[in-house]
């Protein structure tokens, strides 16, 4: 409840700013403009929404996947460790941004590039939460499987993987915080749909309340987007259930 | 066991050891904290690095070492799971159930271990070990963190479900020794060096209000003090 009421409070005080300024609208529309044009615009909206939302979605599986499968290849073999982790870790060395009209180019306008440019975002906080948690394993873990015979292979499947979970839940809430920025780079650069695209466009026409009515609704799915994940995680890892909280 | 020697980097934990431990019968060794008890049971366990364990053994450590993923008869039944063998997992659950309701869980099967306290959890521990249904079993002070009460509970309740194996369990507790040893053995010294067998009279669980069991106490808390 109170942060609705902080939240209420500064749009009041935004509101005021704007009428005591009389700052143009085109410069800073007030909150009751945005609200008129969200009303009004509502179908334009959310068939944006939808699209980007739907970029984020897939970026957000397709870089889950594939981080976690990158993180078990790199706990599993000391091959690949060794010859494809420094690259991975370098990797991270290249701006997003700076790969973007790459993707663009590549992929098209279209969807694609911007579920990469999310995915790729995602991939790296999925890969090392997950690898560090695979490392990790309880020692006293390992020591009670040897004496019980069991193969690396069980061992990686039946107690590492378990229990890098809460690990890899951490790295899932990370990347659900950061996919919206890969999506919305993507529109920005170059796109033909989305709210990133959406904002750009009304932006260069000065329909700025269109702009931040798109912003809204970005805050929106970065919200539901994380609370989503956040969900997932905690029915992935019962067993590590908050107590008192 | 002949001519152990285990070392960790420089410093040399013990050296030309040759122990005997009777089949069937409960062995304890007892010794100070830090002088290489648990380096010994590891060895034994071949956990070391370059060791190979002597036989098939069932291992209890200190910590319950319980997986919070699996329910306790999972956590039971664990061993089985990690082998793989689905008919050797069949045919272990029914032991498994059945310790399970001897160490006094048998209506808590589908729990997951954070609803259980420390002594339950001990108790799944110590069912687990057991139903691995190895001939040689090490446990390594499996009671310390237990309060009194709950400690001498499942003291009584080892003794019971441990009998006819060989049994080798570290502990830094005279009293604990003596209770649940056939065998006391202190250990001493750097590198520590093993005691003759003390054969304390009676049959194990016994009971430590004991005169006798008292005046051996005061020995052996003799020997770790000379020792150190």
């Amino acid at each position: 409840m109170r942060p609705l009421i902080t939240a209420a409070g500064l749009l009041l005080a935004w509101e005021a700013l704007v009428r005591v300024t009389g700052v143009p609208v085109y410069i800073l529309p007030p909150p009751s403009r945005v609200g008129v044009v969200l009303v009004e615009r509502f179908d334009l909206l959310m068939e944006q929404a939808v699209w980007t939302a739907t970029e984020m979605v897939l970026g957000l599986i397709l870089g889950l996947t594939l981080g976690a499968a990158l993180a078990v290849v790199f706990a599993a073999s000391a091959g690949w460790r060794r010859w494809a982790l420094p690259l991975v870790i370098v990797s991270q060395a290249i701006p997003v941004i700076a790969i973007a009209p790459l993707l663009v180019l590549w992929l098209g306008y279209g969807m694609a590039s911007k579920v990469a440019m999310a995915a790729l975002v995602i991939f790296f906080p999925v890969v090392s939460t997950l690898y560090d948690g695979l490392r990790r394993t309880d020692p006293g873990w390992l020591d009670l499987a040897r004496t019980m015979d069991a193969g690396s292979r069980a061992v990686l499947l039946q107690i590492r993987l378990p229990a890098a979970l809460p690990a890899f839940a951490s790295g899932a809430r990370i990347a659900a915080a950061v996919a919206p920025i890969g999506a919305v780079i993507g529109e920005w650069v170059g796109a033909s749909a989305g709210l990133g695209y959406l904002m750009t466009q009304s932006l260069a026409r000065g329909q700025t309340p269109l702009a931040f009515a798109a912003l809204f609704l970005l805050c929106l799915l970065g919200l539901a987007l994380y609370h989503a994940t956040d969900w997932a995680a905690r029915r992935l890892v019962p067993w590590q259930s908050p107590q008192g909280e | 066991m002949r001519g152990a020697r285990i070392a960790f980097g420089d410093r040399v934990v013990a050296s030309d050891l040759a122990l005997e431990f009777p089949a069937g019968r409960t062995t304890c060794l007892l010794g100070r904290s830090g002088v290489g008890k648990t380096s010994l049971l590891r060895w034994l366990a071949g956990l070391l690095p370059g060791t190979e364990r002597a036989a098939p053994l069932a291992y209890m450590a200190q910590r319950d070492l319980l997986l919070p993923w699996l329910d306790i008869l999972g956590n039971v039944l664990f061993g089985y799971r990690l082998r793989g063998d689905a008919a050797a997992l069949r045919a272990a659950e029914p032991r498994a159930r059945a310790l399970l309701s001897e160490v006094g869980l048998g209506d808590r099967l589908g729990d997951r271990p954070e609803a259980l306290s420390a002594g339950m959890r001990q108790r799944v521990a110590l069912a687990r070990t057991l139903c691995e249904d190895r001939p040689v079993v090490l446990m390594d002070e499996p009671f310390a963190h237990l309060d009194a009460v709950t400690r001498l509970e499942l003291q009584d309740l080892a003794a019971r479900l441990l009998q006819g194996r060989t049994v080798v369990l570290v502990t830094h507790d005279p009293l604990e020794a003596l209770r649940l040893g056939h065998q006391v053995r202190v250990l001493a010294g750097m590198p520590f060096t093993v005691s003759s067998p003390l054969e304390p009279p009676g049959p194990v669980p016994r009971d430590t209000s004991d005169p006798v069991l008292l005046g051996l106490q005061g020995r052996l808390i003799g020997q770790l003090r000379s020792g150190a």
